[in-house]
């Protein structure tokens, strides 16, 4: 049996380097699909009617060497996320890499087939691993895998160098993760299972700070964001949804594992969790509204979500702590919930940004403009992502800010004194974070999609054929199914968070599911109400004349496309506002007085990433410095290199000698 | 209810700052006759414009009639009325914003994006202040849902007067605000570079552009019935009721043209600064009421 599985996926691989490049999206479908469809089976039990489920698999030829697959609610509702996105991606890449499979040879696009197929897989089994050092090996594989994805432009330096960025940042979080492994395990049983053992007895927060670390490093919690708004950007846009959808949520995952396993610090952890999330929230939306780029904008979103994401985690933590089981139980639920709902609204969005970004041959939102008009489908996807990512409703996004909203509503009255202070303070942070994402998303839409084309590229372009829309429609339909019929999602979702975080007596959902079911009604009303309304209008415009005339310019007659609002300016009051947290770089060069003839002026300006720069940049130009200082020891000359040991040898007899050591 | 005193607000506000600036002023409903008048127009559509802009005024009364359902009249419940009930009703005014917005770029004219713009930066100010206040009376009534937030809220003590006092006015700066009324912006201006709410929607005509002051319409009364209802006392009759809700939507009216007719239009650039402070304000509610809990729980 696993001799047949292993060897059907080495088959499929070898056929995928086999046949000539037009072919190898249709062959790589058929692992993907084998193991989507597996890997859903025996996830599908977990989150549906909670039965953690445990097999082995045999390794062949290795004599009898097995891994251990645990697949609890947990990682099964990871599971079906990342399958739906896998399916979503697959059928999405074949329109996103058209354009390029002239410009690279046929094994690059066999390697990019087949490290997507390993990402996929490597995500499975980071959900399925209890043990640490599979765990680790599988979020080595991913992170390899994606790397190769990143990269898969690999002609552009500046797309080589963030792959590497990325590459290294990752590295970093492995290797804390291996730490914390090491910290908490007994000899010879390394993992998640010895984790409550560990913090039974010893003092939690540390070491939750370290796989905090680690894990935050891969979600893009600040301050370690840094790789994610240049690695989306970089790379093609189905792997940017991917990623971004997807692979970030590992981070999540971890996190998720980790307070399930801790015992009694609750309220230091999700206090810390809370503050850390909902500056990663603010901070990404400001740092989105400022961007230029499409895709950087929707990387900085990223960040936002998973402050939204950690939010629900840090509540649902000081819901543990306090005892207060609908806090606990909304909190949990709503961040796992945004996860689904992030990975849906997110990868549709940067698919809609990939057929733009495709099409006009820009990523920036300044040369953009009028393209509803051309590609009136992606307009139309985009729109929805955007809704969505609000969190307006009727749409999902709503839904799972709603129970986070829901959770500190319910428990700000019995919350004690600083309970109430700090749900307030969650409240006014998730407001905040919400309007910033519709002033960004009305900018993003509105500047890229709407008005009159700002170039030549734009008016040219058009949009891909109809089939490509197939894995965009389906995450339409999740969008549009949570965001109706929210009960269905939830109710699974809540038994399991009830099962898996919530140790006695399971809260009540009843009254918690007829809010839904109020919330499904409204939505269903607000429709009836917009057609009605829309219906009504046409009623009434119908028999009357209808003309069209250019849009008023107070009188103005001869309007050009460059005298539109664009992006820059209409980015420009919040970026004010938010000073020293957002900064944009201008260089110009201005005209001087004693210029008779001027030369062309120009100016440009790009968004500066504050943090960075202050956490990373200058550290390290200072730490280079600092070590230009030694570098005269560092001559070349061998003869000095022996000089060296040498010196040490002596230093270490005198030190002897004086009874110094 | 809301829908009635929606109709009559309006003229009511143009009466009142008629009177206060000497002159006689045009009729109660003259605003309601100029819909009519605009419902039997044509429309004037621009090319540049796209599908959001002819659904856009469609979406924005549907949501402001939505977040009606789920306003309480007098001690009447909300005919939709859920747990954190005001949240979704933040939102879904968004939503309509949202679409505003973006048939105010879809014109693609300067002025417009302009006026979006600061539509956008402003509403992202205010929303923060009303969750804020809501969240502040959910934590001190220990009930979740506008109708039962209104129908328990009482002035229990000192501290509870001076933040219902508060309350009250920061929810008449707020509906100033989410209304592009004085001091934020002047319905009443005519210079495009100096308009919000007024220059998105230049480009609107006929029924689109009456379907807009509805919903401007119904916006304003239904943040005016927020007010009224904590004033409404329960144990009355239901025409009681009524008639006082009415009453009280009326001097709502009143209150808010004697409001603009003595206060001038701030500067654009000091308008940040002044919602910033109601969000100052609403913190100085919550704090009140924070204290006032534990005060007298002790």
């Amino acid at each position: 049996m696993e001799f047949l599985f292993i060897g059907f996926f080495i088959l499929s691989s070898a056929l995928i380097l086999a046949v000539p490049a037009g072919r190898k999206h249709l062959i790589s479908g058929i692992p993907l699909l084998v193991l989507l469809v597996i890997s859903s089976w025996v996830a599908m039990p977990a989150v549906f009617s909670e039965e953690s489920s445990r097999f082995l698999f045999r390794i062949p030829l290795t004599g009898m060497k097995t891994v251990v697959f645990s697949i609890d609610a947990l990682s099964g509702f990871f599971i079906l996320t990342v399958n739906f996105n896998a399916l979503t991606t697959y059928l999405f890449a074949g329109t996103s890499l058209a354009g390029h499979l002239n410009h690279h040879r046929p094994i690059w696009i066999s390697v990019h087939y087949l490290s997507f197929l390993l990402l996929h897989a490597s995500m499975l089994l980071v959900c399925t691993q209890q043990s640490a050092f599979p765990f680790l090996l599988s979020w080595e594989l991913m992170t390899l895998s994606s790397f190769l994805l990143v990269i898969f432009d690999h002609t552009s330096r500046t797309n080589l160098k963030t792959g590497i960025n990325y590459l290294v940042q990752m590295h970093l979080s492995m290797f804390l993760l291996l730490m914390a492994f090491l910290v908490s395990g007994e000899k010879g049983s390394y993992g998640f299972d010895s984790l409550p053992a560990f913090f039974a007895t010893h003092r939690e927060f540390p070491l939750f700070l370290l796989f905090f670390a680690g894990f935050g490093i891969k979600a893009g919690m600040i301050p370690f964001h840094t790789w994610l708004p240049d690695a989306h950007p970089s790379a093609p846009s189905h792997v940017s949804g991917f990623m971004s959808g997807v692979m970030i949520k590992m981070g999540i995952y971890g996190i998720f594992r980790v307070i399930s396993a801790v015992q009694h610090d609750f309220l230091t952890i999700g206090i810390f969790v809370l503050v850390i999330s909902l500056a990663t929230g603010i901070y990404g939306v400001l740092q989105a509204i400022v961007q230029h780029d499409l895709k950087k904008l929707l990387a900085y979103h990223s960040i936002e979500n998973i402050g939204i994401i950690g939010t629900g985690i840090g509540l649902g933590s000081i819901g543990l702590a306090t005892h207060n089981k609908d806090l606990a139980l909304l909190g949990f639920a709503g961040g796992l919930l945004h996860v689904l709902n992030h990975s849906l609204f997110k990868s549709l969005l940067f698919f809609a940004a990939g057929n733009v970004c495709n099409a006009t041959r820009t990523r920036i939102i300044d040369r953009m403009g009028g393209l509803a008009k051309k590609m009136p489908f992606t307009a139309f996807f985009f729109l929805l992502g955007s809704l969505s990512i609000c969190g307006l409703p009727p749409f999902n996004g709503f839904i799972s800010e709603y129970l986070l909203y829901l959770g500190m509503i319910l428990n700000i009255h019995q919350a004690g004194f600083y309970g109430s202070i700090g749900l307030i303070m969650a409240i006014l942070g998730l407001t905040l974070i919400g309007g910033l994402a519709v002033f960004c998303f009305t900018k993003a839409f509105g500047i890229a999609f709407l008005g009159t084309a700002r170039s030549d590229a734009c008016k040219l372009a058009v949009e891909p054929p109809p089939p490509s829309f197939t894995g965009l429609m389906l995450i339409t339909a999740m969008i549009i199914a949570i965001g109706f019929a929210p009960v269905v999602f939830v109710k699974p979702l809540l038994s399991a968070v009830n099962a898996t975080f919530i140790p006695v007596a399971p809260a009540t959902l009843t009254p918690l599911l007829q809010n839904l079911g109020m919330i499904s009604l409204s939505g269903g009303i607000f429709v009836l109400l917009v057609v009605g309304i829309f219906l009504l209008r046409r009623l009434f415009s119908a028999p009357r004349t209808k003309s069209v005339a250019p849009t008023w310019a107070c009188g103005f007659h001869a309007p050009s496309a460059r005298m539109q609002y664009t992006a820059t300016s209409y980015a420009d009051n919040v970026a004010g506002l938010s000073g020293a947290l957002v900064s944009l770089n201008k260089e110009m060069k201005q005209i001087s007085p004693g210029e008779i003839f001027p030369e062309p002026a120009n100016f440009t300006s790009h968004p500066v990433e504050k943090l960075e720069e202050w956490l990373v940049n200058r550290p390290f130009t200072a730490l280079r410095r600092l070590l230009r200082r030694i570098a005269f020891l560092q001559t070349g000359q061998i003869r000095h290199y022996i000089l060296y040991p040498f010196l040490f040898l002596l230093l270490i007899f005198f030190l002897t000698l004086l009874n110094l050591l | 209810m809301t829908l009635v005193s929606a109709l009559i607000i309006p003229g009511i506000i143009i009466r009142t700052k008629s009177l206060c600036s000497g002159r006689k002023g045009p009729a109660l409903f003259q605003p309601l006759f100029d819909a009519g008048v605009l419902l039997r127009k044509g429309v004037v559509l621009s090319p540049v414009t796209t599908l959001v802009f002819r659904i856009a005024p469609s979406v924005s009364l549907a949501s402001v009639l939505t977040a009606v359902l789920l306003v309480p009249m007098g001690r009447q419940d909300a005919l939709l009325s859920f747990s954190a009930d005001f949240v979704y009703f933040t939102y879904i005014l968004a939503l309509g914003r949202f679409f505003m917005i973006l048939a105010a770029l879809d014109t693609g004219s300067s002025f417009e994006g302009m006026g979006a713009n600061r539509e956008a930066l402003y509403s992202l100010l205010v929303e923060p202040v009303f969750l804020l206040l809501l969240g502040t009376y959910a934590m001190f009534t220990g009930y979740t849902s506008f109708s039962e937030i209104f129908s328990h809220f009482y002035f229990s003590n000192n501290y509870a007067f001076i933040a219902g006092i508060l309350g009250f006015y920061l929810l008449i700066q707020i509906a100033m605000v989410e209304n592009s009324r004085l001091p934020v912006d002047d319905p009443k201006t005519h210079l495009e570079l100096t308009m919000v709410h007024e220059v998105m929607i230049l480009d609107y005509s006929g029924p689109d552009l009456a379907i807009i002051h509805f919903s401007t319409w119904i916006k304003f009364a239904l943040y005016g019935a927020l007010v009224s209802n904590s004033l409404v006392p329960s144990g009355w009759p239901v025409a009681l009721q009524t008639g006082l809700f009415l009453l009280l939507q009326l001097s709502f009216g009143i209150i808010i043209g004697l409001l603009e007719s003595f206060r001038a239009r701030n500067k654009m650039t000091k308008n940040p600064q002044f919602i910033l402070t109601l969000t100052a304000i609403a913190l100085l509610v919550f704090t009140i009421m924070l204290l006032s809990s534990y005060m007298s729980s002790k």
